[in-house]
C-alpha cells in the first residue's frame, strides 16, 4: 500500500540508480548515433578536436553494402539459432536426468555447472588446444585412434566448432534453469497422469514440457540477448575467418582493424536494430507464456 | 467388481517400517473409510492400493486379481488427491478428458462422457476455463470428475475436502456420498475428520501407527470400540477416559463414558460426581461443557440441552449413564 508521500520518496531515492543506468546506456548510445553520421578515420588524422566531416548516411549505405554484411547476418542468426536448440534440448535432457535420484548428486551437479565459470576466452583457447588441434588436440587422437584422419576443426568444421564452443559454454545455464523448473513440479500431478494412463514420454509431453514452457522461454530470452554479442570465442579461434564472421566480429573490424569509427558506429546502430528485431521477434511468439 | 483384498501388506521406507503386515479386505460397492492420527500410514496405505508405493512384501488383489505388480494405470483406480492434482495449463474439458485421450478413446464417446460427467457435477458452465480460474469446490469437482469419467472399479480419495471452508466441506460431503449412492462403486476415501468418517462411511478402519486398531460400521464402533484408542478416537467431542479409584469401583483400569451419556445438574445427589465448570461452549442445539475437579478425568466433558445456563465456576454434580459406560483393562483392551 503505497501512499502518495511513500511514493515521491521511492522515487526520490531511486532517482540516483536510474539517472547512472541511464547515463551509461544513453552516453555511448548517443556517441555512437553521433559518430555513425562522421567520418572518422584517426589514423587519417581526423580527431574530435579537429571537428568532423558530416558525411549524412553514407556510412550506413557503405556498411550494408559491403560484401561482408549479410553473410555476417547470417552468421550471426545461424550461431544464435542453432546454440539455442541445442542447449534447449540438451539442457532439458540434462535436466531430466539430473532430476533423477543418484549417487554422487551433489558433485554432479556442481560439475555441470563449472563450464558457465569458465571465462569465453579461457573456453575458447582451450578449446581450440586441448580439444581441436589436428595435431595435438583429443579429438584428432580420437580420430587417430579409430583410424580417421583429424578433422581441421576450426577451418573444415569452423562454424560447427564455434556452435560447439558456445553451445558448451550455455548448456549449464540452461541445464539449472530447467532443472529448477523441473523440480517446483508439484510431484501429485505427476502421479495423477500416471494414474490416468499416461507412460513416460506421454507424461513428459502434456505435464513436464508444459509446465517448463515459462522457463524455455526465459532461457531463450536471455540466451539471445547475450549470444547477439559473443565475441571473445570468435576472436581467440578462427579471428572471423572462415564464414564465421558475425555481426559484432564485423563492427569489431571496421573500428579497430579498419580504423574506421564512423562505419563501424553504423554498423552499431544495425545491431541495434538487429536485436530489437529479434527480440520483438520473440517477444510475440514466446512472451505471450510469460503473461499466463 | 471392486474388490479389495489386501494380504500381509507391509511398507517399508529404508530400514523404518511404516506398515507392518496388515490384512484388510474392502467388499465390492463399499464406502471404506481410512481414519487415524497424522502420520499413522493411511496416505501410504492408499498409495499401496494406488500402486504409487511398492510392496514391500505380501500382496494386494483387486476383483480377484493379484494386483501387487501391476502398474498404477493398470489397476483399474481412480485417485483424487488432496491437492487435486489438476493440470494447470489445460481446460477443465481437457483435464476430464486426459484419461480417455490416454487411453486412446474416439472422439464421440470421450465427448459424450465428458458432458455427462460435467452435467452430473455441475461443471457444465466452467468447461472452457482453466483450473487457476476455478474457486477450490469447483477445482475439486473437476478432479472427481476426471475420476468418474474412466468408470474405474474403485476410487480412492485422499483427504479430498480437508483444503476446502466448513461450508464448502458439508456440502462436497454430502455430494461424494450420493455419488457412492448412484454409482454404487467401491470408494476408499482417506480422512482425519472424523465427522465425515462417521457420516460417509459403510465401514470405518482406524490406524495407529500403521496398524489397525479396529475394523467396523461406523456406530460399531462407537458404541464397542475395542480399545482406549478407538474409543478416544471415535465420537466428538472425545469420550471422557477416567482411571483411578471411579474406574476400580467398575472393575476397570480405564472407564470411558460419552459426554452425552452424563447428566448434569446444580443440585446434589446421590453418588453424583462434584466438578467446577471450566468454560461452556454454547452451540444453540447442544452446550459443551468443560469440568474440572473429578478425580482421574481433567478436565471432563459433558454434553447438555442447548439452553443450560451455567457459568465458569458454577458447581455442577454430574451422573454417569451406568448402562453406557465402556471399560477397559491393564492393556487397554475393552472388557465386555
Ligand atoms: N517417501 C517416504 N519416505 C520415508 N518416510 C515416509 C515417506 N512417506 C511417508 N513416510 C512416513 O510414513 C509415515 C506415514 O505417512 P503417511 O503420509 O501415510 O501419513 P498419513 O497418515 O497420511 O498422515 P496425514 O494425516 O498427516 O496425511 C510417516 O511417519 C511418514 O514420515
Ligand atoms: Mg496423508
Amino acid at each position: 500500500m503505497a501512499t502518495q508521500h511513500s511514493r515521491s520518496a521511492a522515487r526520490l531515492m531511486m532517482a540516483p540508480a536510474v539517472i547512472l543506468l541511464l547515463g551509461w546506456m544513453l552516453v555511448p548510445l548517443t556517441m555512437t548515433l553521433y559518430f555513425s553520421f562522421k567520418k572518422f578515420l584517426p589514423l587519417r588524422g581526423d580527431s574530435l578536436g579537429n571537428g568532423l566531416e558530416w558525411v549524412g548516411l553514407e556510412n550506413y549505405s557503405r556498411f550494408v553494402g559491403s560484401s561482408s554484411f549479410w553473410p555476417s547476418v547470417q552468421a550471426t542468426l545461424i550461431i544464435v539459432g542453432s546454440v539455442l536448440v541445442i542447449t534447449v534440448v540438451l539442457g532439458t535432457l540434462l535436466a531430466l536426468l539430473l532430476d533423477q535420484p543418484m549417487w554422487g548428486q551433489g558433485i554432479v551437479r556442481i560439475l555441470v555447472i563449472t563450464p558457465f565459470f569458465v571465462m569465453p576466452t579461457v573456453s575458447g583457447l582451450v578449446w581450440k588446444n586441448m580439444f581441436m588441434d589436428p595435431i595435438n588436440g583429443i579429438l584428432a587422437h580420437l580420430f587417430k585412434f579409430f583410424g580417421a584422419q583429424p578433422l581441421e576443426w576450426l577451418s573444415q568444421a569452423s562454424m560447427q566448432s564455434i556452435i560447439m564452443i558456445v553451445s558448451w559454454q550455455w548448456l549449464p545455464f540452461a541445464t539449472l534453469i530447467l532443472l529448477t523448473a523441473i523440480q517446483s513440479l508439484d510431484s501429485e500431478q505427476l502421479e495423477a497422469s500416471e494414474m490416468d494412463g499416461a507412460p513416460v514420454l506421454k507424461r513428459f509431453w502434456h505435464i513436464i514440457l508444459p509446465h517448463m514452457s515459462r522457463a524455455i522461454t526465459v532461457v531463450i530470452l536471455i540466451q539471445t540477448i547475450f549470444l547477439l554479442s559473443i565475441f571473445a570465442e570468435i576472436f581467440v579461434t578462427t579471428a572471423g575467418a572462415f564464414g564465421t564472421k558475425t555481426l559484432t566480429y564485423l563492427i569489431f573490424q571496421r573500428v579497430l582493424e579498419s580504423q574506421n569509427v564512423g562505419l563501424g558506429s553504423a554498423g552499431g546502430v544495425y545491431a541495434i536494430i538487429l536485436a530489437n528485431i529479434v527480440a520483438i521477434f520473440l517477444m510475440r511468439i514466446v512472451g505471450k507464456n510469460l503473461d499466463r | 467388481m471392486g474388490q479389495i483384498v489386501l494380504n500381509k501388506v507391509q511398507k517399508k521406507f529404508g530400514d523404518v517400517e511404516v506398515i507392518p503386515p496388515l490384512d484388510l479386505t474392502i467388499a465390492d460397492g463399499e464406502f471404506a473409510v481410512f481414519v487415524g492420527p497424522s502420520g499413522c500410514g493411511k496416505s501410504t496405505l492408499l498409495r499401496l492400493i494406488a500402486g504409487l508405493e511398492d510392496v514391500t512384501s505380501g500382496s494386494i488383489q483387486i476383483d480377484g486379481k493379484e494386483a501387487s505388480d501391476a502398474p498404477p494405470a493398470k489397476r483399474g483406480l481412480a485417485m483424487v488427491f488432496q491437492s487435486y492434482a489438476l493440470y494447470p495449463h489445460m481446460s477443465v474439458r481437457k483435464n476430464i478428458a486426459f484419461p480417455l485421450r490416454m487411453a486412446k478413446m474416439d472422439k464421440a464417446e470421450i465427448d459424450k462422457r465428458v458432458t455427462s460427467a460435467a452435467s452430473v457435477l455441475n461443471l457444465t458452465d466452467y468447461l472452457d476455463r482453466r483450473p487457476g480460474q476455478l474457486s477450490g469446490g469447483q477445482r475439486q469437482r473437476v478432479a472427481i470428475g476426471r475420476a468418474i469419467v474412466r468408470e474405474p472399479s474403485a476410487f480412492l480419495f485422499d483427504e479430498p475436502l480437508s483444503n476446502l471452508d466448513a461450508a464448502l466441506r458439508v456440502g462436497m460431503r454430502l455430494e461424494i456420498s450420493e455419488l457412492h449412492k448412484r454409482l454404487d462403486t467401491t470408494m476408499v476415501y482417506v480422512t482425519h475428520d472424523q465427522v465425515e468418517a462417521m457420516t460417509m462411511a459403510d465401514k470405518i478402519v482406524v490406524l495407529q501407527a500403521g496398524v489397525i486398531e479396529q475394523v467396523g460400521s461406523p456406530l460399531e464402533l462407537y458404541h464397542t470400540p475395542r480399545n482406549v484408542f478407538v474409543a478416544g478416537f471415535i465420537g466428538s467431542p472425545k469420550m471422557n477416559l477416567i482411571e483411578g479409584a471411579l474406574a476400580e469401583q467398575h472393575n476397570a483400569k480405564t472407564i470411558g463414558i460419552r459426554p452425552e451419556h452424563v447428566q448434569v445438574a446444580t443440585t446434589q445427589s446421590d453418588g453424583a460426581l462434584q466438578g467446577t465448570v471450566g468454560v461452556a461452549e454454547h452451540l444453540g442445539s447442544d452446550t459443551f461443557i468443560h469440568i474440572h475437579g473429578v478425580a482421574g478425568c481433567d478436565p471432563m466433558t459433558v454434553r447438555a440441552a442447548g439452553d443450560v445456563t451455567v457459568r465458569h465456576g458454577d458447581t455442577v454434580y454430574l451422573t454417569p449413564d451406568a448402562t453406557q459406560i465402556h471399560r477397559f483393562d491393564n492393556d487397554g483392551i475393552r472388557i465386555p
